[in-house]
């Protein structure tokens, strides 16, 4: 679109020149309902007690976890998403990936954004091999994608390095190789608006080298990805803007290392 | 303070696109609420899409489920063999059922493992939903993949057991004929019913938790109120003929003497057993094709307004 300009952070300076949006967020409002929260929350007493007075079930407590965020992403661009423990970064996320539902506000996403993650769709007790075909069909790809990508996967886990670990049932995987496996398998896909949580820190210094360097591949290929880290030096390596969030209302939203800086030093704007 | 927003935004767009709220920047670039249902259409060919990944969570599953136990696969059959055994004893021998009734082990074991069929996806279907809220919190796919699965995994389980059954219907005495045939039509019609039942049960078990409770309950009544260990008809000549109807269209009981007159179609047959063959009730095969057409559209339909809330809240 605009490529008059040689300057890296083109996108950044040029006031001129309409992007294209890929996610917009637009004042969303998330609220969590808990069941069972309450005193007393099994006990056969109170539950009969609430049947008779027809009250909705005292024990759901609402989690205001979102409160009015707006922002809106551009294809190419990629945002990290900081802030400290239950500030709503990952619930954030899982609500753009359309899996969680907005109170009030609309997040517009151009495409499927999708979670890099596909943990919950293998098992233990199937062989490595049977888990990379099952994740990758999970993940939408079709049996002649699979089977295309099956070698790299197993080559970019590292599984077979140290013997035929592959034809082996995951459960007596070491934790390392677990998690390496499950890297290689969600990272094989390339999505247009691309959501990872936390998933860097994993496995040894080699491999964790090897992810970054993938991300920056899905990056390339991907229109928009955001990144929910706590480390805060793979946020500079990978995004050059950042979202500062903390209880759920977004405190800050700019260029990294203004605001990975002043989150570093704990001045909220 | 303002520093956030200045010099310039970058959430602001620009150039052309100056001034436009976030509303109006999504619907000029045609941007898609996030998770929202599609249309019956649309949803059913996404679905068709994924049916790769739905036998292969289905096999997966089964080859998973009995890893810890030594015999493994075996305990698929042995389980319904068992439960025959028992029902033999108490029904066939202690309240003499079996007595006078045309090959009573061929009838019994067929309706066991019929029954069972339908009994396992109403179990699976309900917990498709709440057993795998992990897997759909992190994946987008049409979430009718999982109770469809888990009755492909009834299905295929199902499919073993028939190799048992047609070994024990012919220790039993009854020679092979031509309508075995018929055990195909008749077991794809209470698949489709089996899907249908396990999509509607898996959306009320995913919205309520408490049902899985009451389930084994049901199912039992269900189970003798069909006829698995005794012969319904024999019984409900002298009912109200709105009783007789209800329970003749019982879809358990419909499916049930389906496979029994496709498998051992002898314990029908007048002329081999007189007074003492079974009597087939009328209609059969309509309210086979009815119930599995009918159940499998309502669920689906059913199933799909719901969409956008599984594994919400």
């Amino acid at each position: 679109m605009a490529d008059t300009d040689l300057s890296k952070n083109l996108s950044i300076n040029d006031a001129d020149v309409a992007r294209e949006p890929t996610v917009v967020v637009d004042d969303v409002h998330i609220v969590y309902r808990v069941h069972g929260a309450g005193s007393g929350k099994g006990s056969a007493t109170s539950a009969i007690s609430r049947i008779i007075s027809r009250k909705r079930a005292s024990g759901v407590r609402e989690v205001h976890a979102v409160r009015g965020i707006s922002f809106t992403a551009y294809k190419g661009e990629a945002i990290g998403l900081i802030g400290s423990n239950g500030s709503g970064k990952s619930t954030m996320l899982a609500a753009i990936a359309g899996l969680l539902p907005t109170e009030k506000g609309g997040i517009y996403t151009n495409g499927q954004p999708s979670l890099l993650g596909v943990n919950a769709a293998l098992m233990n007790e199937l062989t490595g091999e049977r888990n990379v075909v099952l994740g990758c069909l999970a993940m939408g790809m079709s049996p002649a994608e699979v089977r295309a990508r099956y070698d790299d996967i197993v080559d970019f886990s590292g599984i077979n390095e140290k013997g035929d670990f592959i034809s082996l049932p995951m459960r007596t995987y070491s934790s390392g190789m677990g998690a390496r496996l499950r890297f290689s398998i969600a990272a094989a896909k390339t999505h247009d608006v691309l959501l990872i949580d936390e998933a860097l820190a994993t496995g040894d210094q080699a491999f964790q080298q090897r992810s970054k360097n993938r991300i920056t591949e899905l990056r390339k290929a991907a229109g928009t990805v955001f990144l929910v880290s706590h480390d805060n030096s793979s946020i500079r390596e990978v995004c050059e803007r950042t979202i500062w969030i903390e209880h759920g209302e977004l405190i800050m939203d700019g260029p990294t290392e203004e605001v990975v800086g002043r989150y570093e030093r704990g001045e909220r704007p | 303070m303002s520093t956030v927003s200045e010099p310039v935004s970058l959430s602001a767009p620009r150039g052309a696109d100056a001034g436009l709220t976030p509303k109006q920047l999504a619907d000029k670039y045609g941007l898609a609420v996030s998770g929202r249902r599609p249309g019956l259409v649309a949803y059913t060919k996404q679905l068709w899409a994924r049916r790769h990944f739905i036998w292969a969570f289905a096999t997966a599953r089964l080859v998973a489920q009995y890893t810890d136990a030594k015999l493994g696969q075996l305990w698929q059959v042995v389980t319904p063999l068992l439960n025959c055994a028992v029902f033999y004893l108490v029904f066939g021998v202690i309240l003499n059922n079996k007595d006078g009734f045309p090959k009573y082990v061929a009838w019994l074991c067929i309706g066991v493992f019929v029954f069972q069929f339908t009994q396992s996806a109403v179990q699976s279907g309900t917990r498709a939903i709440s057993d795998n809220l992990g897997l759909i919190r992190a994946l987008h796919f049409p979430r009718a993949s999982l109770p469809i699965a888990f009755t492909v995994i009834q299905l295929q389980q199902l499919l073993i057991s028939m190799v048992v059954l047609v070994v024990v219907v012919l220790v039993t005495g009854v020679k092979p004929s031509v309508t075995w045939v018929l055990v195909l039509p008749a077991l794809l019609l209470q698949s489709m019913f089996n899907t249908g039942v396990a999509l509607i049960m898996s959306r009320i078990g995913a919205k309520t938790s408490d049902i899985s409770q009451l389930i084994p309950f049901a199912m039992r009544a269900w189970m003798y109120l069909s006829g698995v260990m005794y012969s319904i008809q024999d019984k409900i000549d002298s009912w109200p003929p709105f009783w007789q109807t209800l329970m003749q269209i019982n879809p358990a009981s419909v499916y049930m003497d389906l496979i029994r007159h496709a498998l051992a179609p002898e314990i029908y047959n007048k002329h081999v057993y007189g007074a003492n063959a079974q009597e087939l009730p009328a209609h059969l095969w309509k309210y086979g094709i009815g119930w599995g057409l009918g159940m499998l559209l309502i669920g689906y339909v059913f199933f799909w307004k719901a969409e956008e809330e599984y594994g919400r809240g």
